[in-house]
């Protein structure tokens, strides 16, 4: 996995999100990459990774159950890969 | 959530479209026989710059990430930097379509130097008959000189877009090989019976065969080629096509005209699809939220006539446009339907009142039409 829960994360600043009543897109100008992001939580969560020193500080924040970050870090992680999401040095 | 499950979200309609096509203008110094807008003359109704920038400020607060802009030759327009230079100072990306003739040395390095652009250059043969017969005599050199200036002007990756038809299907690699010279990728679409393509579209649709052959090409080679979705009626043939496999029309895509005017797709300018206007009160935001026809076109559709094929799951039925301007039911199968329900129907008595577009833009002159005995 590209991202951990040690990781400090923000969105890629050429990224722009537009909710949707099934979660929200996003787009990358510099690839032109389309993503549908299908889960509000994971739509919450991405937006506001930023303001968190990790990915475990902002599940936390956001109040998402211990059982599902296994899940949240994998779907950081495509994010990562797709260039929506990357760590901030 | 499952592919399927967000193609039923995506029926369902969107907050704002992902693909949004805007034809600048119906002013075209070619006469493409199978131009899907009847492209030629401007319509002196057409919107002016003030107008252009208000609807692209509309798109801005709508999130529009990026627009689809045509015509017509939409580099015709006196105003068409000012217009990309507004769209990229609101984050609104643009791919423009063009038949080159007005990138020049110093227009692709003015192009070259802008963010969130692509450029797609129309050629519809890979040899200068085969395309100038479609698009007119000259317009296979028009289009190399355009690609060379932008390969000049180290503009980057081109597209080169191509309509597949009759004479071309067997010129994909063609193609290809063409498009990875100048390091561009290509683009093929699919052909409508839209605009002049009505009256076209016997003599130039790709033949059931053909229809294979670019299916089994595009499995092939799908990765590297972008299609704008626009083949999913082969989908039938088995394996599904890289993109979304739906008709997007009044979902996830619109037409906006030259005149302002809100269409369900860039297939169908017809008043039947036709959903209201920008100048509206209201504006862009409500034909797309408000409108009876888009609301229409976002409920669960009938198979009607297709309901016992056991293909309805992968064909979807194919392209609304195909089927209305062959008048065929929007609930029967496409005109190019892989398993020919869609030919039979065509060669039966039923059909019988095939729909004009509702504009013409074209020139008065005669076109001519074939150059392949």
């Amino acid at each position: 996995m590209s991202v951990t829960l040690e990781s400090a994360c923000e969105l890629h600043p050429q990224v722009a999100i537009r909710p949707e009543p099934f979660g929200a897109l996003a787009y990358h100008y510099g690839n032109r990459k389309l993503v549908f992001l299908k889960h509000p939580d994971v739509v919450a969560v991405l937006q506001d990774v930023a303001s968190y020193d990790s990915v475990a500080d902002t599940l936390r924040a956001h109040h998402v159950a211990p059982e599902r970050w296994d899940a949240f870090i994998s779907a950081l992680s495509s994010l990562e890969t797709s260039e929506i999401l990357r760590v901030r040095q | 959530m499952s592919v399927s499950n967000l193609t039923t979200q995506l029926k369902g309609g969107l907050d704002a479209p992902i693909c949004l096509t805007w034809e600048l203008t119906y002013a075209c110094n070619l006469q493409c026989i199978h131009c899907l807008s009847s492209s030629g003359r401007r319509d002196p109704r057409e919107l002016d710059t003030a107008q252009v920038k208000n609807v692209l400020d509309q798109l801005r607060d709508l999130q529009v990430f990026y627009i689809n802009i045509g015509g017509g030759e939409p580099m015709i327009r006196k105003d068409f930097f000012e217009i990309l230079e507004h769209a990229e100072h609101n984050n609104i990306g643009v791919k423009f379509s063009t038949n080159g003739t007005y990138i020049t040395a110093d227009n692709a390095r003015r192009l070259a130097t802008m963010n969130y652009l692509d450029i797609q250059i129309s050629m519809d043969g890979a040899d200068r008959a085969t395309n100038d017969a479609v698009r007119g005599e000259g317009s296979f050199d028009t289009s190399v000189a355009a690609m060379n200036f932008l390969r000049d002007a180290n503009f980057g990756p081109f597209k080169i877009s191509v309509v597949m038809t009759r004479h071309n299907v067997s010129q994909l690699d063609d193609f290809k090989k063409l498009a990875d010279s100048y390091g561009a990728q290509l683009r093929i679409t699919r052909l409508r019976p839209a605009g002049r393509g009505a009256d076209t579209w016997n003599e130039l649709h790709p033949t059931q065969a053909q229809q294979r052959e670019i299916y089994d090409w595009l499995i092939a080679h799908g990765d590297n080629v972008l299609t704008g979705d626009s083949f999913f009626h082969l989908n039938a043939f088995g394996e599904s096509l890289p993109g979304l496999n739906l008709c997007g029309a009044g979902r996830v895509v619109c037409l906006i005209d030259p005149i302002g005017d809100v269409y369900a797709c860039p297939f169908v300018i017809h008043d039947q699809f036709k959903a209201g206007s920008v100048l509206d009160d209201g504006g862009f935001a409500h034909v797309w939220r408000e409108s009876d026809l888009f609301l229409s076109l976002r409920e669960p559709e009938s198979a009607g006539a297709c309901t016992s094929c056991g293909n309805y799951d992968s064909c979807q039925g194919g392209c609304m446009a195909a089927k209305f301007f062959t008048g065929l039911p929007l609930d029967g199968p496409d005109p190019e339907c892989v398993i020919g329900a869609g030919e039979s129907l065509l060669k039966s008595a039923t059909v019988t009142l095939i729909p004009k577009p509702s504009m013409n833009h074209s020139r008065k002159v005669s076109i001519t039409t074939g150059g392949h005995a």
